[in-house]
């Protein structure tokens, strides 16, 4: 692999050189865990093992639920309490993979949020960061289908809402929800095809990790001080870095364990604390719940999707200048769908020439009102929709916009950036000074 | 068509209701029961009350067809002996397959009943949530539990025994039900049911032992969850200890503080 210079893998044995030359899989594997990786990186540079984690015990428990699950409206809820009744340890099982949506979710927030405060999208890390995005994307599709599946009230009327956004498109929206569906409304179709398609995703998500993986080992790992390693020699870049292995493995499994440990405790302690208890009533295309919500991790952007209703002047105006294509319904399934690719974009929309926000006065402010924003929109799309609801919604949803369209353009150019470090091991001597220059310090 | 489903979903709600707010149950009353907390565990004489309260009240109109018989034997749940459960199946009549009826056997589920419409309780008590404050960001439920048990001894005692009519159906006022009104008569009054050990058999004992029942229907394996769930911490706990030193090993290196 390209990037910064450090050992390669020499085969020494008979065997490993015969394999070598026929398949450097060792070798692969080799470089793979002992990159170079700046040994600065602080807390938040965890995340990315946890997700790694959290996929893999997502198709693991996924893997032998889809053996006890029956994909048919008839036989669907049945099935998955025959799973957490009959089967062993299905109770397990489901609840683990059932919370473990919401582990991956958190993960990838967090993951997402640390990318956004420290620059990692910035140049040259552009291609890893959009297929973070379509990672999170594949998650997105995964996780609603996968909560249809279960085949309860809130399955079969958060499908019918969502699938409804496509539904709101002029022109063609109405076919393209039948074919979506597979037929007029939410039915036996939608539950086999989201059936095949939550346990295709996966796979396909899997092969997106690999190539994020393989786009940041290309470029290198950011780092909280957003200073590129030194590339010049092997030894020049070794005192910025440290190899993957054992260093960030053992910090990254401390990580993983105390997060699990938190996790599981949720996961064997308070199991429907994050679920709608809505779904433990089968699927009633009669019976409407009061309230139809999705899970935790769609709601900021259900509250962006709902802020747009037909009194707001934007949507008027666009209602207005289409002649009545764009309407409100659609206005919000845009804004929701936009507020996304908004954040693909950023590394193009941010013109700051720092890195890290660390050494962005004002950046800082901006970053932890998005992060402000983001909760509040979350709060918003939890609760019944009301005129003060709708109200908050719209600021966030502006707020938000605005952070990516017009604070971060701006903000490049209008801000004085603190100094930034030399170096990566200037970085961290700071913190960890060395013994020698302290003591002569001390003289 | 978010907006007209939800809509629509609120205006339907809001006419039932009459303006009580849609996703707050009511005054739902915080009993104590025996399975709450981590350490928490199914009293099994509250479960065997409850179970017979079951029978000769709720099942008249109620069936709970998710639960096998052969379950009523669990250790941590009711506990019955293998003669009771047989006991028990064999005053239950089931469909033979054949378009009749024959007495069920501890392999069997209990009966689905739909005889008036009523929904099954198999999952009742996890298909409503007692608690859902402050602000609906949901603390309550960690702090109280989800309240499902809670809701339906709240529920069944809740009856102000105010009725009306509306369209041909008698509706029973209850605060506790999110509507206000309900189609389910009042089911429980003092004395109704006679316990073979003499528990109290007043309606609000009665309502918290058929609660409790309903909640070991709802979540069986509640008892092996939280035993498994405190090894599964109380490892992770000690792997996170083990890896923390060794992780602070490993850097003392690196960071000069060896």
């Amino acid at each position: 692999m390209a990037g910064i210079p450090h050992d390669h893998y020499e085969p020494k044995t008979g065997f490993e050189k015969w394999l070598h030359e026929r398949l450097p899989i060792i070798s692969l594997a080799y470089d793979t865990l002992m990159i170079p990786t700046p040994k600065n990186l602080n807390w938040m540079w965890i995340w990315g093992v946890v997700l790694a984690f959290a996929l893999v015990l997502q198709i693991a428990t996924g893997i032998v639920l889809a053996m006890h699950y029956t994909p048919n409206v008839a036989l669907a809820f049945d099935s998955v309490e025959g799973i957490m009744r009959d089967v062993n340890a299905g109770w397990a099982l489901r609840y683990t993979h059932a919370n473990g949506a919401s582990l991956f979710f958190f993960a990838v927030y967090l993951h997402i949020f640390r990318g956004l405060y420290y620059g990692s999208y910035k140049s040259p890390r552009e291609v890893t960061w959009i297929i973070g995005m379509l990672i999170y994307f594949a998650m997105m599709a995964t996780a609603f289908m996968g909560y249809v599946l279960p085949w309860g009230n809130m399955s079969f009327w958060g499908a019918t809402v969502i699938t409804g956004l496509f539904g709101a498109i002029p022109g063609i929206g109405e076919t393209l929800q039948t074919w979506l569906l597979g037929g007029p409304s939410v039915d036996n179709a939608t539950l086999n095809r989201f059936f095949s398609l939550h346990y295709l995703l996966p796979f396909v998500l899997a092969a997106l990790v690999a190539v994020h993986i393989w786009a940041f080992h290309t470029t290198g790992n950011n780092n909280p001080s957003g200073v590129e390693v030194r590339r010049g020699s092997k030894e020049e870049a070794e005192r910025d870095t440290l190899p993957f292995w054992p260093y960030f493995v053992v910090k990254d499994l401390f990580a993983l364990s105390v997060v699990l440990t938190i996790f599981f405790a949720i996961v064997y302690f308070m199991p429907n604390y994050l679920g709608e208890p809505v779904n433990y009533a089968k699927a009633n295309p009669l019976s409407t719940p009061a309230h139809i919500v999705p899970e935790w991790y769609f709601l900021p952007f259900y509250a962006i999707l709902r802020a747009f209703t037909s009194d707001v002047w934007i949507v008027q105006f666009a209602h207005f200048i289409t002649g009545g294509i764009v309407d409100a319904k659609f206005f919000g399934v845009i804004a929701m769908f936009g507020s996304l690719i908004a954040v693909v974009l950023v590394p193009w929309l941010d013109t700051s020439r720092v890195r890290s926000g660390k050494y962005r006065p004002s950046f800082k402010w901006w970053f932890w009102l998005l992060v402000l924003d983001f909760l509040v929109l979350m709060w918003c799309g939890s609760q019944p929709p009301s005129s003060l609801i709708a109200g908050i919604s719209l600021i966030g949803a502006a707020y938000w916009f605005g952070y990516f369209l017009v604070i971060l353009p701006l903000l490049g150019l209008l801000e004085k950036p603190l100094p930034v470090p030399e170096t990566i091991e200037a970085d961290f001597d700071s913190h960890y000074p060395p013994k020698d220059a302290s003591a002569s310090a001390a003289e | 068509m978010t907006k007209r489903t939800i809509l629509a979903a609120l205006v339907a709600f809001g006419l039932g209701v009459g303006g009580v707010q849609a996703s707050e149950g009511g005054h739902v009353t915080d009993f104590a029961f025996s399975f709450e907390g981590p350490f928490g565990t199914y009293d099994q004489h509250q479960l065997q009350r409850g179970l017979q309260v079951f029978t000769e009240v709720c099942s008249a109109c109620h069936g709970i067809h998710q639960v096998s018989l052969r379950n009523l034997g669990d250790v941590g749940g009711p506990a019955l002996s293998k003669d009771q459960v047989k006991a028990y199946a064999a005053q239950l009549e089931v469909d033979d397959g054949n378009g009749d009826t024959r007495p069920a056997k501890p392999s069997d589920k209990f009966p689905a009943n739909t005889s008036v419409g009523a929904p099954d309780l198999s999952l009742m008590a996890k298909a409503r949530a007692g608690f859902h404050g402050p602000m609906g960001l949901g603390i309550n439920q960690i702090v109280k539990g989800m309240g499902g048990a809670e809701y339906i001894a709240s529920f069944v005692t809740g009856f102000t025994g105010k009725s009306k009519e509306l369209a041909g159906s008698t509706l029973y006022e209850n605060h506790v039900f999110p509507a206000g009104w309900t189609r389910m008569a009042p089911p429980l009054e003092d004395g109704q049911v006679e316990f073979a050990d003499g528990s109290p058999n007043d309606a609000k004992s009665m309502a918290q032992d058929v609660a409790a029942f309903l909640m070991w229907t709802a979540e069986p394996k509640m008892t092996i969850r939280k035993k498994t769930g405190l090894l599964v911490v109380s490892f992770l706990v000690l792997l996170s200890a083990l890896l923390y030193l060794s992780n602070k090993q490993l850097w003392s290196g690196p960071k000069r503080k060896g």
